[in-house]
């Protein structure tokens, strides 16, 4: 018996860890501990969004701001998880960046728009008609006392006044406008409250996020429009006075749900259409019915992110904490925003650096052409070795093999993913893996011609290449390690694929080539090496 | 079998016309960098690019054409978008690329958005019958002002990083003239690449960048085998002048050098007609680098050390002075 050998046994344990980690690729019916350990393909490959998010930190304090991205992410991770997307990444990218990859999903709109989603619940009374009234006049007076702040406002109050001068008409052009000032020109009464016509709603909106516009407003009061229908862009909208006392918030909410009303509900804007549900927590729903009872005959508006929802009128008093936000939803809108609510707000804002989206078919596409394209190479190289050093290369030809499923083994316990320039990658080490063997057989064929013996020539040839390996695969590691510092997703996987790609041949190529020869190929007295 | 053997080319010999050439191709890309500039792709600017597939399911469609899509484009809002086909002109697969300029700040969130709504809207027999996300849009990017700038620092930092860590190593290997030199002869191979980019008009995107670190590193590695034989053969023909050790070196190895290339250039030029699209620029770079590298290797890089060490030392110093390590 030989005796015990360091070669033999890191042999075996990287045959054992290679097949161990391959076996899930090649055989469907594995225990489940083993076959999750199986290759992971990259967002290129299966398609899937990214999207690197940029947090904003600037607006919180020192403090604040160290723990907000880490906060971001968790809100954003259950929100996606409850999106029910399949293997999500999300990152953290440096200081204040997010990478978040979804691997799969195709509708990236709806994903994106719940990533970035905030949802300010809020619950106000609205105005009494006379007191809309009233803060309208306001501030009417406010605004003409300063029009020239209102640069828009004031072009639109010189046309009013050419058209009432030349036509001695009152201001039946506008429809029936709620007031004589030029801000109440823009809105008539409509069914509920107020109503801006299609045509002025920009101009409005513009007035609403304007901070000099809301010095106008009477305090204890806020102007709020409803929610925009999303089938036109002329459709007009209705707006609200409401008071700006906050009566409930989106903190006293325990959890929300989407639910389809039925199809034979009396009230339109349930019926057949889904609609969120909401659950208040305790303290919410004593507030809840204090609210409601306080303010029987008025209506409750509900806000999120300052636009008017609904706004139902109180009947009576309402005890248990439940209430419904309605709002021509479609059901993936219903959806997005029950997780938002549900999983409450982000701590910072955010805005998406960059975008990717793959779609399946391509990804499909480049697994097919790259697979061609690496077994084209592969047998080209190993029927090139097979002809040019005959045994040796039979031999380098299995370590070739060999060294593919290392990589695709080394990929698969690392948890790393294999990506479309990861597949570039390993067909080059293909083609740079025989190397390190060209470089050995090339010296062994020079010490043969020195004359030689097999074994002795094989033990120089070894003993001189070894150096020129090392030297020649350390400087395409640095090339690979720089490339992962700098890359980022599929470019990393190109420089880990190059990097175990060079390890890997280097251990073929000095161990386990060594080993086949010196154990299989020169064995005895044999006066001849095939190479 | 056996290629190269017992070959005795006096590549030293060759260097000064080898200059020439290399000298005419580093004059032709800088030449071409400095006209034509490069064409850096959106990951390093910012903009939109989405690749659309819109071959109809219906075959008795007729096939968009690409004026087609670049008129509704215009008239849409996007007059700047760069339209391209991709791979055969009946698959009706285009490239959009719409660079935001870099006076502006922002490419709008909604730009692709945008894009899509239009191609649904005016192009509707056309996508029928397939699902928008998942077939007709094979992929899109949207790379905003402030990633696409630190990208292209980074990359251009990233080539120059490798550059200096393989001159350490070789020099802690070597010697500093073997160090400056084989980096001399990768950036000789790198400007000549980057050239051949520039003036073609190709897009550098992040896989270019890759390749371009790939080929430093395997060009390097070349030249190192070299180097190495030189310094072992310095040693035994202690009474030879340098250029014949240099060039018994350089002919010890040439078998090695030819098939590795070749190998390395099989597997590349599978990628590049096998690849299939996506790595098509990739393969190319890859394998014009196999080329370029090999050849400065073998005629630049050792051809540089025996030039330098003449113009700074006497002859039997130089000797000295290439053995004194090890």
């Amino acid at each position: 018996m030989k005796k015990f050998s360091w070669r033999g046994l890191s042999i075996i344990i990287f045959i054992c860890v290679t097949a161990f980690y391959l076996a899930p690729l090649a055989i469907p019916n594995l225990p489940e501990w083993w076959a999750k350990n199986k290759l992971k393909l990259g967002l290129d490959l299966k398609g899937g969004m990214q999207i690197l998010l940029e947090v904003d930190t600037s607006e919180l304090s020192v403090a604040d701001a160290r723990g907000a991205v880490d906060q971001n992410i968790k809100i954003i991770r259950e929100r996606i998880d409850q999106f029910g997307v399949a293997e999500p990444s999300i990152q953290k990218l440096g200081e204040n960046r997010i990478m978040v990859q979804l691997p799969g999903v195709s509708d990236y709109q709806a994903a994106e728009n719940l990533i970035k989603q905030t949802a300010m619940l809020e619950f106000k009374i609205v105005a009494q008609p006379e007191e809309a009234k009233r803060v309208l006049d306001t501030i009417d007076a406010n605004i003409n006392a300063n029009l020239s702040f209102f640069p828009a406002l004031e072009a639109l109050d010189k046309q009013d006044k050419a058209i009432l001068a030349d036509t001695l008409a009152s201001a039946d052009s506008l429809g029936n406008p709620a007031g004589s000032g030029v801000f109440s020109s823009l809105i008539r009464p409509g069914e509920m409250d107020y109503e801006v016509q299609w045509d002025n709603v920009d101009i409005i909106q513009q007035l609403l996020a304007d901070s000099l516009f809301q010095r106008a407003v009477p305090a204890g009061w806020q102007i709020s429009l409803d929610r925009a229908n999303t089938e036109t862009t002329r459709a007009d909208r209705a707006l609200h006075v409401l008071s700006s006392a906050v009566e409930l918030s989106g903190a006293d909410l325990s959890k929300a749900k989407v639910e389809y009303g039925s199809s034979t509900s009396t009230d339109p804007r349930i019926a057949n259409k889904p609609y969120i549900s909401i659950e208040m927590k305790r303290e919410g729903a004593r507030k809840f019915e204090q609210v409601t009872a306080d303010n029987v005959g008025k209506r409750l508006a509900i806000v999120l992110d300052g636009i008017v929802y609904s706004a139902p009128n109180i009947q009576e008093r309402i005890a248990g904490g439940r209430a419904q936000i309605t709002g021509r939803f479609t059901s993936s809108e219903a959806n997005e925003l029950a997780i938002v609510l549900n999983t409450g707000n982000l701590i910072a804002p955010i805005t998406p650096a960059s975008t990717s989206i793959i779609g399946a078919t391509l990804g499909a596409d480049s697994i097919r052409s790259g697979s061609t394209a690496g077994i084209i190479g592969l047998v080209i190289v190993m029927f090139f070795m097979l002809i040019y050093y005959k045994v040796g290369g039979l031999v380098s030809d299995f370590a070739l093999v060999f060294n593919v499923g290392f990589i695709l083994a080394m990929l698969t316990a690392f948890g790393a993913t294999l990506t479309l320039p990861g597949i570039a990658g390993i067909i080059l080490t293909i083609g740079m893996a025989v190397d390190a063997n060209v470089l050995v057989f090339e010296r062994i064929r020079e010490e043969l011609d020195a004359g030689k013996t097999p074994r002795s020539a094989c033990d120089a040839g070894y003993k001189r290449a070894t150096i020129t390996v090392w030297d020649a695969n350390v400087t395409t590691l640095i090339a690979a390690i720089v490339l992962y510092q700098f890359g980022t997703g599929p470019i990393r996987g190109f420089a880990v694929t190059l990097a175990i790609g060079i390890i890997g041949s280097m251990f073929c190529a000095l161990v386990f080539v060594r080993s086949i020869f010196d154990t299989f190929i020169i064995t005895g007295t044999k006066k001849t090496l095939s190479i | 079998m056996r290629l190269m053997q017992n070959t005795n080319i006096n590549f030293v010999g060759m260097r000064k016309g080898a200059y020439v050439i290399s000298g005419i191709l580093i004059l032709a890309a800088i030449i071409g960098l400095a006209v034509r500039g490069l064409n850096w792709s959106i990951d390093f600017t910012s903009g939109v690019a989405a690749k659309v597939d819109l071959k109809a399911l219906d075959t008795s469609v007729a096939p968009i054409q690409i004026d087609e899509l670049r008129t509704v484009l215009k008239n849409n809002g996007f007059p700047e978008a760069e339209i391209q086909h991709v791979g055969i002109v009946d698959d009706a697969t285009f490239m959009i690329k719409i660079k935001s300029a870099e006076s502006k700040d922002e490419v709008s969130g909604d730009t692709k958005t945008a894009i899509i709504e239009i191609i649904k809207t005016n192009f509707p027999k056309h996508i029928e019958g397939r699902d928008m996300n998942r077939d007709v849009i094979e992929e899109i990017y949207e790379v905003g002002p402030k990633v696409g700038g630190e990208l292209r620092t980074d990359a251009i930092l990233a080539v120059v990083i490798s550059l200096i860590l393989m001159i350490i190593y070789i020099w802690f290997r070597f010697e500093l003239t073997f160090g400056l030199m084989a980096i001399a002869a990768l950036a000789h191979d790198v400007i000549i690449i980057i050239g051949v980019f520039a003036l073609t008009g190709k897009e550098i995107t992040i896989q270019i960048i890759a390749a371009l670190l790939t080929i430093v590193g395997y060009s390097i590695n070349d030249t190192i085998v070299i180097f190495d034989r030189v310094r072992e053969d310095l040693k035994i023909r202690r009474k030879d002048p340098v250029e014949q050790v240099f060039n018994y070196s350089i002919n010890e190895t040439l078998s090695r050098t030819v098939i590795t290339s070749g190998t390395t250039l099989i597997t590349a030029l599978a990628l590049y007609f096998f690849g299939g699209t996506v790595l098509h620029d990739f393969a190319l770079a890859i394998s014009l680098g196999v080329i370029i590298g090999t050849y400065s290797s073998i005629f630049v890089a050792s051809n540089l050390v025996v030039d330098l060490t003449h113009a700074t030392h006497k002859e039997k110093q130089a000797m000295q002075h290439l053995t004194k390590r090890k």
